[in-house]
């Protein structure tokens, strides 16, 4: 602003809307900038682009101007209607204007002798004058190097348009194609000229899956959040940006106690389960996750709260059949309104898409615990580093909830072992309970230990229990046995206990 | 020559630049070879972005070749002549005519 004399220009945020990006960019895109969003072929550059003006008009009043080098008008009012943006609405009502420089509108141009951009500025600033425009975007840069062949020429002629951009104090996005995910920002070089800002799109393709990242490379004279971050393109809002890293660890932690369902567990825990707590169950496949599952549903829903199961490994016929078998009545509880079912495939969608299906089914339902069943059955859908992210993700939504969650975690042999699961979560869960199967004189029988208990005293017995139509039943700790939990359980010898029990007995 | 056959040309350029008054002046030549059956048009986009807009210039200067068809569009300050005249897609009843026929 020119009336300012103020030696440095402080940078103001603008915040775009677009979800988790004001996150990561601590407030937004530079106003009154030029900001570089780059990208190779496929990492959502149009979109974003497309989006920025968008969120402007739906959230903030603020009108756009959208300069397409490559696809034409007619093409991005077609393929964003899926995104929910009626752009050919916000034209007629002076929102959105397009500055049409496809390759379309003038296929076969000749050229003789020297020229300059001088129509394209012109444009630029005629329609942003025209809808009063706060944002405008630039799709994409790399168009203009292919039709125009003299690289230093369209390099300082950018540069005018930045300074015109600049000028006319609107916060712009400009798009460029990147040959690598690893490598130059951009294949042009044009970073060079409006580099205050450079943010990086990435679609890398890691052990046969799409891995969408977003990174603030550079933000000049101002902070940002560092690192790339998974995000996604959801059919309702378009690019959604995860801020996983960023969660900060800020709820409050609460000592009021909640049933988990079974009167002996509860007891065993040293009272209940925690409100706000995440707790893991690790077993073998048939151990009896899935029934403290549903215990843990039904134990909230008999005390009057809203219970939410996510199912990954069963159809909802099966869960609510198996719940009918341990005299649970899932259908009642459904009508009730006290409890939400929801089963999904893993495969059916990407782990970030997961995640968003999840927070937008807790933030709708309102729920006050959450089961999953079972997390580990998400595990094979992406790569480890994006399942980690996934289990952070998920894991701090639900605390910051303030509600309790339960997730299982199938175990890959049958008598016990780590899986990848409980490796990740293990440290961010609150409690942990495993169950196991115990092969003794020729039978396989079933044990239970609460592993873990944060801020409370709990039994560290291994209890034997088993399993009828009434659920399941905590009985007696196996006294004589050793080795359960690594997988090799054998019996020490009664004579040997019973000294040792006469040793430290006190009368 | 009959009004159909007249050739029209309208220019694009952005202010009084020297690279305007330099196609303006090579516009002018060809204006001077067809004697007064060539119209030129300039158009300051300045002052018309509007039109800009909807001839879609993307650079300056911009001459657009109207009539007589096919329409074409040639980019820069036409410096050159020959390159011009071969880009105006004029047809060989033109190129011969003016030029080469003595007075």
């Amino acid at each position: 602003m020119s009336g300012e004399s103020a030696p440095i220009e402080r940078v103001v945020k603008l915040p775009t809307g677009i979800q988790g990006f004001d996150f990561v960019t601590e407030g937004g895109l530079p106003r009154g900038r030029t900001t570089l969003v780059a990208g190779t072929a496929g990492s959502a550059k149009t979109i974003f682009a497309i989006q920025f003006l968008a969120e402007g008009i739906l959230k903030y009043g603020e009108r756009g101007v959208f300069v397409t080098f490559e696809e034409t008008p007619d093409d991005l009012r077609r393929n964003m209607i899926s995104f929910g943006w009626p752009i050919a609405q916000w034209e007629r009502e002076g929102k959105w204007l397009f500055v049409d420089v496809s390759m379309h509108a003038n296929s076969d141009e000749k050229v003789v002798g020297a020229y300059d951009f001088g129509g394209l500025i012109v444009r630029i600033e005629h329609a942003i004058r025209r809808v009063r425009a706060q944002r405008i975007s630039l799709d994409s840069l790399g168009a203009i190097f292919s039709r125009m062949h003299q690289p230093d020429l369209v390099r300082s002629e950018l540069l005018r348009i930045a300074a015109a951009l600049k000028q006319m104090n609107v916060t712009a996005v400009l798009t460029a194609e990147r040959t690598e995910e690893y490598g130059a920002i951009s294949r042009n070089g044009v970073e060079e000229f409006v580099a205050d800002n450079v943010i990086i799109l990435r679609n890398v393709l890691d052990d046969e899956k799409r891995r969408r990242t977003i990174e603030v490379l550079k933000y000049r004279g101002t902070s940002h959040q560092k690192g790339e971050y998974p995000f996604t393109v959801t059919p309702d809002k378009g690019v959604v940006i995860i801020p996983l890293s960023a969660i900060e660890l800020k709820q409050r932690s609460s000592d009021l106690r909640i049933t988990s369902g079974n009167q002996a567990l509860d007891v065993l825990c040293g009272g209940g389960f925690f409100r706000d707590s995440i707790v893991l169950v690790s077993g073998a496949t048939g151990t009896g996750k899935t029934l403290l599952t549903t215990e843990f549903m039904a134990g909230g829903v008999n005390n009057g709260e809203r219970c939410l199961l996510l199912a990954f490994e069963e159809s909802r016929e099966q869960l609510f059949r198996n719940a009918i078998g341990w005299g649970i009545d899932f259908d009642r509880m459904e009508a009730d309104g006290k409890l939400r079912v929801h089963c999904a495939y893993p495969e059916t969608a990407s782990l970030e898409d997961h995640l968003i299906t999840i927070k937008d089914l807790v933030s709708e339902f309102k729920p006050n615990r959450v089961a999953f069943d079972s997390l580990s059955a998400l595990e094979r859908v992406g790569t480890i580093k994006s399942f980690r992210e996934f289990v952070i993700g998920v894991t701090s939504f639900i605390k910051h909830q303030e509600i309790a969650g339960l997730f299982t975690a199938t175990t890959p042999t049958l008598t016990g072992g780590a899986s990848v699961t409980e490796a990740h979560i293990s440290t961010l869960t609150d409690s942990i309970i495993l169950l196991r199967y115990v092969e003794m004189n020729g039978e396989m029988r079933r044990a239970l230990t609460v592993l873990k208990m944060r801020g409370s005293m709990h039994n560290k017995d291994i209890c034997e229990f088993t399993i009828d139509q009434q659920g399941m039943h905590i009985g007696r700790p196996f006294r004589n046995v050793i080795g359960i939990l690594t997988g090799n359980p054998h019996i020490s010898a009664p004579g040997e206990m019973e000294r040792l029990d006469e040793l430290f007995r006190t009368q | 020559m009959n009004q159909a056959e007249t050739l029209q040309l309208i220019l694009f350029v952005t202010d009084d630049t020297p690279r305007s008054a330099e196609a303006i002046a090579n516009v002018k030549q060809v204006q001077q070879l067809y004697r007064g059956q060539c119209e030129v048009t300039v158009i300051d986009i300045l002052e018309h972005p509007e039109l800009a807009e909807r001839e879609k210039i993307f650079a300056t200067p911009t001459l657009i070749k109207v009539q007589p068809p096919p329409l074409r569009r040639i980019v820069g300050d036409l410096s050159d002549h020959m390159q011009l005249l071969k880009s105006l897609d004029i047809g060989s009843g033109y190129l011969s005519s003016p030029a080469s026929q003595p007075v």
